[in-house]
Order: C-alpha cells, then structure tokens, then sequence
C-alpha cells in the first residue's frame, strides 16, 4: 500500500502500475477521479442493466396488475371506457418503472460493489483513513503473479509513493 | 514562454464574467473536510436548542394530539363541508409537495447538466425533500376521514374482491408520492455512503465509529466502487428527474379532470410543476440563509451559490407569472360564462377576493425584486422574499382548490370556508416536524455532500495545476 498527495500523481502512478504489468491492484480515492475508469480499463458499468431490468419488470408488472385488477378479476366499466387501454395503464406503470428502476440502481450498485461488509482488511484503521480525507492510495495485491515484497517494494518508491506497507489480511 | 503566457492571460474574459469558485478560500482538501464534517462532529450549539425544543413539541405533542383527535372523530372536526369538500388538508399536500420539488430540481437536474456549484447545496436540498414529502404524504393519508381503511388504495387482495379504480388520477397520485417518498430517500441515503465513510474515518468515540461503520457499510473509496457508485447516481439523478415532471403534475391532474369551473384547464400539470419548484426554492433560501450562517458554512455555500439560487427562483417566477396570465386570459378567451365568472370572482369576489389579490402582489410583483443584484447580494432581503414565496405560493394553492369550490351555480351550492383549530394544528404540527427532523439531520448526519465538493474544487482535479498536474491547464 503507498500514499500519495494529489489526484494528479495518483492518476501517473496508477498508469506506472499498469505498465509494470500488475492484474491484481486497486486505487482508493476520497472521490472519483476523472480519468482514472481508462487506466484501470473498466468497462461500462452493469448498474445501468440492473436498473433496466428492474424498471422495466416494473413497468411490465404495472401494466399486468392494471389489466388483471380493472379488465379481468373485477372487469369495471368506467364511463364507457375500453376495460383495458394504454393511457390508464400508462401513468402508474410509468411510476412504477421509475420506483424499480431507482432500487435496481442502489441494489445494482451495492451488489457489484460487494456492499455492505462488515470487515474489510483495509478498514482496520491506520494511515489508510486519510483516504476519505486528502491522501490518495494504491494498493497491489499480494496474490498478484507478480508481487515480490523488494521488487514491487521498489516500484512504489519509484513512482513516488510515501508511507509503503504491507497490509495483512486476516 | 513568457510571451505566450501572458497572451494567454489576456483571452481570459474580464472579471465579472469569470467562473465563481465552487468554495471560497479554499485551503486544500483535508481542510475542506474538517470544515464540512466540523458541525456534525462538534457540540450542539445553543441555538440549535433554540428550534429543535419547539419544533420537537409541535412533531410529539400538537401533531399527534391533532391527528389522534381528528381521526378517532373524523374530518367534521375540519372546517370542510359542502361544498367546500377540500381545504387545508388538500393545500397543504399540494404545498408540502411542492417545497420538495426544488430539492430533487437542484440535485438531479443540476447534476446531469454538471453544474459545480449545485455540490454544496445538494445534500441539503435533497433533506428538504425527504422531509416535505414525508409531511406531504401525511395529508392525502388522514384526508380519507377513516384512516384505517387506506389500504383500499392499494392492490391489496380482499375478501370484497375488490381492486382500486386505476382510472382515478387520485389513484395514480397515490403510486407518485409513495414513489417520490421512496426513491427521494433512496438517493439521498446513496449520496451519503461516502460522506458515512468519511464519518466513520474521523470518529473519535466507539459508538459514533460503530454508527457510521454500519451506514457506511463498508464503503473505500476505491477505484471500482467509485466507478459502479458514480453509474448508479447518474442513472438515479435521470429517474429523480422524471419525478420532478411527474409527481406534481399527477397533482395537477387531480384536479383538471374534474368538471369545475376554475380546476378544468390543460395548464394544470405544468403551472403545478412550475409552481412547486417556484416554492421550493422560496424554501432552499429560508433554509440556507440562516444555517450558512449559523453552521459557519459561508466559504462553501457562497454569496454566488445564493445568487444562482436567487435567479432560478426568478426564472420559475416568470413562468408562474406568465401561467398566471394565460389561466385568465383562458378563462376570458373560452367565452364561457362559468369560467369567466369564476376568474372575475377570483380577484373581486366577496369573500376571498383579497387572497387573490396577494396571491399577484406575491408571487408577481415581489418576484420582480430579484432582478435587482443589489436584492439579490443582500442575505436579509432574499430571506424575507423565500419566507413571501412560501406565504405567497400557500395563497395560491387555497385560492385555486377552495376559490374554486367555495360558489358553484347552484344556490345549494354556495358556502364558506373557514379553517379550523384542528387544520390550524395539524399543519403547524407538521412545520414542526418537518423543522425537527430537518435539525436532526443537520446536526448528525453530514450536511454537505463532502467527497462532491473535493471533486469539484481544483485540488480535485487531476488536469488542474492545484490538483498536481504539471504542465498547466489543459
């Protein structure tokens, strides 16, 4: 684990890091940084789907449910109406599609962030709690295929990380 | 080199016209962050004590003895009767509601049209709506008169085999605010998970550190998190977005599928809109003048942010100004004796002629003040002209829903209507809840959207010279 001062350097080391070759490593910022999802080389994010799939479902189900209630279980005549149209059915299942979408968004978000844990190794205090303050961390696993303790040791110096530990999991 | 520079310097635009800071003598980033998270962390001042003890007696005393009355014996307690079948209970709804929209305008829309400065007002924005629709969805709850029967608008399977009427816009006004209610909360309560973390990191006793562990629920910071978190807020900002749109335009369509004269116009999903936000950001000033103050927040809700808030109170006070005109000039153009009468009434009926009359001198005329820099520089004038907005926008809302039911044409038809102590009491009961919760948040939970505004600032910024980047701006 290194420190550094600003976004700017964190943003130069992690390409430094990516360059050495490393697969198993992670930045820990106090905000997003801008241009830091190219240099770790995410794709786009899949809580867009799950909001999708959620939102939509609901939509879907909206319509169902209006359909089932008003024109099929208890058919209601209402002002000589069609027992079923869009346009009634449309405004709830329209609100429903926002209400499943929003949950699919947090639970998208939560999920694939493996949120919430109740431990994490790194939380355990230490220096690594100034990450939600003004410090910048970069973290190399120590499963990564080519983690040495000098070598990557010597990376991190390099680049000009401060404070270098190693933290260890238990 | 120093050619160059200096060539470069003259394209700047002259001073007025250049971007304001997002934080005023901003010192870095650890010092935003002992800055924003210092109220929540420090001792309860004493004026803090000053409006939470009156406001937790309207939230645990006045309202829920008012409620207790009013539905152990029904809504004769009220001063509603025919004809006038919704007063303040309806008004009140439409005005909680309508507060609440400014706060998702300000964090959604402003978001996903990147305006920097909406950072440090966001949070509390978004608490303003949490807060005004909970006291909004109180009202259409206990309006029924038996309030123990609600559930038959939902899709509740019952042994009348029964379903709700989903043709009803009251029915789909029932799937908005629910929705509003809830998904306002969802995304207040994901834009704090960092703020949580931030909390958590700077605890200093157990119990505060086991607290926001569990908010915080595990949050790092890290790369992949931010990148999954940041999707997420912006697909969430896009659905609040919506709702802005929606929520008070099912209100509005309560009312104009309705064959009354004064109700039954086209406008009325747009002015209900327009109006609400118009209120609330009447709301966003009486909020922020004092607690800028009080909390020492002057260097990041700036004398700018204020002013931007200001000018989008101006703007959405036009288009109620213009709405305005078009429902009279509506009214007259229809050639209906019905519509013509009942405008003509609005302004110089007998009975609440003068309401209308406040309702322009309100929401009209003083709007016009905030064309005024000078107006719009000074803390104490914008103050009293949020406080006026709300006055203003109340008005409004009674003039429409009992202006409007109060004289029919019939003479069975023709009545009064006068609040009584009980409309009086819930509706101070729920201003004192709303109040209290308001105050809770403020002083516990973080206030200001920490980890948005270090992003925003240049410190922040990895291409900006302040955020370490050599070489300059680019």
């Amino acid at each position: 684990m290194a420190e550094f001062d600003s976004p700017a350097a964190i943003l130069a080391a992690a390409q430094q890091v990516r360059d050495a070759g490393y697969q198993r490593w992670d930045v820990f910022t106090p905000f997003p940084i801008h241009g830091i999802d190219k240099v770790m080389g995410f794709k786009n994010s899949l809580v867009g789907w799950f909001s999708l799939a959620m939102g939509g479902g609901a939509f879907l189900s909206g319509m169902g449910l209006l359909w089932f209630t008003n024109a099929f279980d208890y058919p209601l005549i209402v002002g000589g109406k069609p027992m079923y149209s869009i346009p009634m059915s449309f405004v709830p299942s329209y609100i429903l599609m926002v209400m499943g979408g929003a949950i699919g968004a947090l639970v998208g978000m939560l999920a694939l962030n493996q949120l919430p844990r109740l431990n994490h190794p790194l939380l355990k205090g230490g220096r690594f709690e100034l990450v939600s303050r003004d410090k910048f961390m970069l973290v190399i696993g120590a499963n990564d295929t080519q983690f040495s303790p000098v070598e990557t040791r010597k990376l991190l110096e390099s680049i000009g990380g401060k404070h270098i530990e190693i933290v260890e999991e238990d | 080199m120093a050619d160059a520079s200096t060539n470069l310097k003259s394209l700047l635009p002259p001073v007025e016209l250049r971007r304001q800071p997002v934080v005023e003598n901003n010192q870095g980033l650890g010092w935003l962050t002992d800055k924003l998270s210092a109220f929540a962390e420090g001792k309860i001042p004493l004026w803090w004590w000053f409006f939470f003890l009156p406001s937790a007696f309207c939230a645990t005393v006045i309202l829920p003895f008012c409620l207790f009355y009013q539905v152990t014996t029904g809504v004769g307690v009220w001063g509603n009767n025919h004809p006038v079948m919704w007063g303040l209970d309806i008004v009140n709804f439409i005005w909680w509601v309508g507060v609440a929209h400014a706060g998702t305008l300000i964090s959604a829309l402003l978001f996903l049209t990147r305006q920097h400065w909406r950072t440090t007002i966001g949070r509390m924005a978004e608490a303003m709506t949490v807060f005004s629709v909970m006291m909004a969805g109180l009202y259409p709850a206990i309006h029924v008169g038996r309030a123990w029967f609600d559930w038959f608008m939902f899709p509740v399977p019952n042994s009348n085999g029964l379903w709700p009427q989903f043709r009803s816009p009251l029915m789909w006004d029932v799937f908005a605010v629910n929705t509003y209610v809830m998904v306002s909360m969802l995304f207040w309560f994901m834009g704090m998970i960092p703020d949580f973390a931030v909390l958590r990191d700077r605890a200093t006793t157990r119990v505060r550190k086991a607290i926001f562990s569990a908010l915080a629920m595990g949050w790092t910071g890290s790369a992949s998190q931010w990148h999954h978190y940041e999707k997420a807020y912006v697909v969430l900002c896009g659905l609040c977005t919506l709702l802005v749109f929606t929520v008070s335009s099912i209100v509005g369509l309560d009312f104009c599928t309705a064959q009354l004269a004064g109700w039954h116009a086209t406008i009325f999903p747009l002015y209900f809109v327009i109006g609400a936000v118009f209120c609330g950001f009447g709301m966003v000033l009486v909020i922020l003048i004092p607690l800028r103050k009080w909390c020492g927040l002057q260097d990041i809700i700036t004398m700018s942010h204020i002013d931007k808030v200001a000018k989008l109170a101006l703007v959405s006070g036009l288009i109620i100004d213009y709405i305005y005109a078009m429902e009279f000039f509506i009214a007259w153009y229809s050639g209906d004796p019905y519509e013509r009468w009942v405008f003509g009434h609005r302004l110089f009926g007998h009975t609440y002629g003068v309401l209308g009359w406040m309702l322009i001198g309100l929401n009209v005329v003083m709007t016009q003040f905030l064309w005024l820099k000078k107006v719009r520089s000074s803390l104490l004038a914008l103050f009293i002209i949020g406080v006026l907005i709300n006055i203003g926008m109340w008005t409004e809302r009674f003039v429409i829903v009992v202006g409007s039911l109060y004289q029919d044409f019939l003479p069975a038809n023709w009545g009064h209507y006068k609040p009584t102590i009980w409309d009086v009491g819930i509706y101070v009961g729920s201003l004192g809840t709303f109040a209290m919760l308001y105050l809770l948040f403020v002083k516990f939970l973080p206030m200001i959207a920490i980890s948005e505004v270090k992003g925003a600032t240049p410190q922040g910024n990895p291409h900006h010279p302040l955020g370490g980047a050599k070489g300059g701006r680019h």
